[in-house]
């Protein structure tokens, strides 16, 4: 139980931590703010904080513009396949080496790993050629499968650290009660690692929805997420600020949410354990 | 039927040799204790029998068939993990009828069989609650309901009270006893403690390193042990072993003799010793008596002596009740 | 563990595996052989083989080197940034803070948000040289702003890719300073340590190993940035804000050089095994304990 600490003390630590926090957030809600502006007084100097003309026009503007809910579509379906095909093919494997491991279960594990350490860009080429042979680009289905596999380890290896706190035992009783293994994980595993496999996806979403360079090289338009939607806003007229601006918040909305839910399996799943 | 024997049962883990060579004859409806120090490999020999490890070489025969290779659902026996292994997002209800469920056997049959379960463990109005709403005793016998409630042709137990308190643990002990013998299930036990071997088997098999060192009745094990470690494995506190010169004049290599087959008295007969610890428990007194020579001496008495360390004593063995081992640590015949 | 269930694991294994196989493979393989030959796709259908040639053009190329100080220019101050800044905050959030969890909300926020919408916003909404509210900040105090995507281009892409992953260094020390045992720090006390010999002496050791895992896994992640370049600057003005990821891409998809930019590509993967050998080897130490 930690010591009372002095109000004095107190009170500078928060203040200073909020200064630190606000400062740190401030991009964010100056977008956030700007969205809310038309888009004259979005640049206009000097810039308004709280007294200028709140509007929604901007949020219309955009939720009007039937690509950009292409583009939220195209990342909800990307983000989601990618993750849950990812788990499909993860959660066998995970209960493999939680529960039937090896000698070689150890390398094998840092083997898979070490393949999310490689710079997508070494095999950027390749890839580009390969998906422009069998018509991938510019494709669902191909960000999909790239994204589930450059994902693919760390949904490996936090379902095996999650597997691994279950009681083997409890799989045992399972099995002397009569059950396959694949019933074994239906009906014993999965529902107990409920909690896991939800962080799991919930990360991996995460990673998949911001992932901003296999789409933007790999896609234009037809299959494009926001990611790459807002990039195209990347030319140098700034007359829609305020719709990009809008369109941003939109679209870092809720990954912000669910980020905030995510911190701890954040540590787990990108330290690769090495801090607990 | 639950007849179970073993027929040169092997296991090794790469090079380390866990069971030696084990041959055993389970007959049915007898409560058999596997007993023995940790490591010994009681508990893979039952994992053996469970089907929840392979057989390195030998056999398993239940009711005659060999199940080697078989897994353990279709082996027909039931388990008692030493931490209860309850599936912790079922309820009683559930746990108790999960292994029903996967037989594919009918609703209204699980709800029976479940619920006569329930009522001899006296867990009926447990049946809806989660594990983690229960006492350490509820979720032992929820563990205990879910292998009976398979009638399976026998019980494997893993230590399951090891981990419940002192007073709970001798409650439970009878408890599983009266349970068994209402069943007339053969019944296989293992556990570290002798005193739950002595007080609960029909048989007893002394386990030690992998081998086993004595399969027979309590109190064959306690009157006749076969050798040095079933000697000093059976019977609280331990026998007292002597060697050299003493153990050479009776014709042994080292002799031994349980400390209630000790009479102490102050004079007399008998060993000379001075009395370093001196437990006194009302009901018996133990004594702990450095003799010159030889060593270290306990013995037991029933009641109250009025002895104190420091004092000097004399200890007398009974003559009928020395055992003699050889050079190896067999028993020599009396 | 019996056969069967051994036999059931290999079988579960196997997608995941047989996958990752051949994803590492077979692209490394063609990048490999690609690296080997003269390739463009401007001039289809005449390849040839010229061995090495392209990792000499490509490593004595005037642009490797200055995308390779632009790299390690780019790696070593966000690296920097991240872990100073980040030790104090974690320092500062492992305090008696009221409204906590809103503070560590607001702390952790940049890393979540996509990489195109952060520069976006960084390079328009601030630091644009006429609207930017940096810009603002700079006339009300008198001074010139500065023109930053010209003026000192990289230093503005450090400044956003450091703000991105601030928070990742901020949470993993966090994490670790949480872990530190209260009793360790209350025996210093009792030992009579002051605040800054506790910190120096207790705290900072427990760091050493998290700050090292932030170093390498930011290492290798940090190698290849790219949106931020891509949406910001293009590489420019010139080769200014060009790392190596960006080099590879513009002889890859914009001089269409497959050769070339295949060589450049294995570079990069040997440069980023050489973190990834050290990480790995943290990792798998973590694995046995």
């Amino acid at each position: 139980m930690p010591r009372a600490v002095s109000p004095g003390r107190k009170w500078l630590t928060t203040v200073l931590a909020w200064a630190v926090g606000f400062v740190i957030f401030f991009p964010i809600l100056w977008m956030v703010l700007a969205s809310f502006k038309t888009e004259l007084e979005a640049f206009a100097i000097p810039p308004s904080f709280v007294s200028f003309h709140w509007t929604l026009e901007n949020y219309a503007a955009v939720q009007s513009r039937s690509d950009y809910v292409h583009h939220a579509l195209n990342s909800i379906i990307i983000a989601g396949g990618s993750t849950l095909i990812a788990l499909l093919i993860a959660i066998p494997a995970a209960w493999s080496m939680a529960f039937a491991p090896t000698r070689r279960t150890r390398d094998l594990l840092l083997w898979m790993l070490s393949t999310k350490m490689m710079p997508p860009v070494g095999v950027l080429v390749p890839i580009y050629l390969l998906y422009r042979t069998f018509g991938l680009l510019d494709t669902r289905a191909g960000l999909i499968i790239v994204l589930c596999l450059g994902n693919l380890p760390i949904v490996v290896w936090m379902l095996f650290t999650y597997f691994k706190e279950i009681p083997k035992d409890i799989l045992e009783a399972a099995r002397m009660d009569g059950a396959t293994v694949g019933r074994e994980l239906v009906y014993v595993l999965t529902p107990m690692a409920v909690p896991g496999i939800a962080s799991t996806l919930l990360l991996n979403v995460i990673l998949a929805w911001n992932e901003a360079f296999w789409t933007l090289n790999l896609s234009t338009s037809e299959a494009a997420p926001l990611t790459v939607f807002i990039a195209s806003y990347s030319s140098p007229e700034g007359l829609f600020w305020a719709r990009l601006s809008a369109a941003s918040t939109l679209a870092i909305a809720p990954i912000l949410v669910l980020g905030w839910f995510s911190q701890r399996q954040l540590v787990r799943g990108l330290t690769f354990g090495a801090v607990k | 039927m639950g007849r179970i024997s073993l027929e040169g049962v092997r296991k090794s883990f790469g090079p380390h040799v866990i069971i030696k060579g084990a041959d055993l004859d389970i007959a049915d409806g007898s409560f058999v204790v596997f007993v023995g120090p940790s490591g010994c490999g009681k508990t893979t020999l039952l994992r053996l029998i469970a089907g929840l490890e392979d057989v390195s070489g030998g056999r398993i025969l239940i009711d005659g068939v060999n199940v080697v290779g078989v897994p353990p659902a279709k082996r027909g026996l039931s388990m008692v993990f030493q931490s209860y292994a309850l599936y912790p997002h079922m309820s009683v209800r559930g746990n108790i009828g999960f292994g029903l469920k996967m037989a594919g056997l009918p609703r209204a049959e699980i709800d029976r069989r479940v619920e006569a379960a329930a009522a001899t463990l006296n867990l009926t109005p447990y049946l809806d609650r989660k594990p983690r709403e229960l006492s350490g005793g509820q979720r032992q016998r929820v563990a205990i309901g879910r292998a009976i409630v398979r009638e399976p042709k026998a019980f494997l137990f893993d230590e399951p009270l090891s981990n419940l308190d002192a007073a709970l643990r001798v409650q439970m002990r009878l408890e599983v006893t009266k349970l068994q013998r209402q069943l007339a299930t053969t019944a296989i036990y293992v556990t570290h403690d002798q005193i739950e071997a002595m007080t609960m088997a029909d048989q007893i098999v002394v386990l030690n390193a992998g081998n086993i060192e004595q399969y027979g009745s309590p109190l064959e094990l306690y009157e006749r042990p076969a050798n040095l470690f079933v000697a000093g494995f059976i019977g609280s506190p331990r026998m007292n072993f002597i060697g050299g010169p003493a153990a050479q004049r009776y014709g042994a290599v080292t002799i031994g003799f349980r400390p209630e087959h000790l009479k102490a008295s102050r004079e007399g007969e008998g060993w000379e010793g001075k009395v370093s610890v001196a437990e006194h428990l009302g009901s018996d007194t133990f004594l702990h008596v450095e003799v010159s020579e030889i060593g270290s001496l306990n013995t037991r008495a029933v009641g109250e002596l009025g002895l104190a360390p420091g004092d000097r004593v004399r200890l007398l063995p009974d003559p009928h009740r020395i055992y003699r081992f050889d050079r190896d640590g067999k028993a020599m015949s009396t | 563990m019996t056969e069967q269930t051994q036999r059931v694991g290999r079988l579960a294994l196997t997608p995941a595996v047989a996958l990752l196989f051949v994803w590492m493979i077979v692209p490394l393989g063609m990048t490999i052989y690609f690296s080997l030959l003269h390739y463009s796709l401007l001039n289809p259908g005449t390849e040839s083989f010229i061995g090495l040639d392209n990792y000499f053009y490509f490593l004595t190329d005037p642009a490797f080197l200055y995308s390779m100080r632009n790299t390690l220019v780019l790696v070593g101050s966000v690296l920097a940034i991240t872990i100073v800044f980040g030790t104090l905050i974690a320092l500062l959030l492992d305090q008696a803070v009221i409204g906590r969890s809103i503070v560590r909300l607001m702390v952790i926020a940049p890393f979540f948000v996509m990489p195109t919408v952060s520069a976006l916003v960084w390079k328009n909404l601030l630091m644009h040289p006429v609207s930017g509210l940096f810009a603002f900040i700079a006339t009300s105090l008198g001074f010139t702003p500065i023109d930053w995507f010209a003026d000192a281009p990289l230093f503005a892409i450090i400044l956003i890719v450091a703000w991105q992953w601030l928070p990742f260094a901020t949470l993993i020390l966090l994490t670790a300073l949480q872990s530190l045992d209260e009793e360790q720090k209350e025996a210093a006390e009792m030992d009579g340590a002051g605040a800054l010999s506790s910190f120096f002496y207790i705290t900072l050791p427990h760091l050493a190993r998290p700050i090292t895992v932030v170093i390498l896994i930011e290492t290798i992640f940090l190698l290849t940035v790219f949106a931020e370049i891509f949406v910001t600057t293009g590489g420019g003005p010139g080769l200014a804000t060009t790392n190596i990821a960006f080099l590879i891409y513009l002889q890859a998809l914009i001089q269409f050089d497959v050769g070339t930019a295949s060589a450049g590509g294995l570079v990069a993967v040997v440069l980023a095994n050489i973190v990834a050998f050290f990480l790995v080897r943290i990792v798998g130490r973590n694995l046995d304990a």
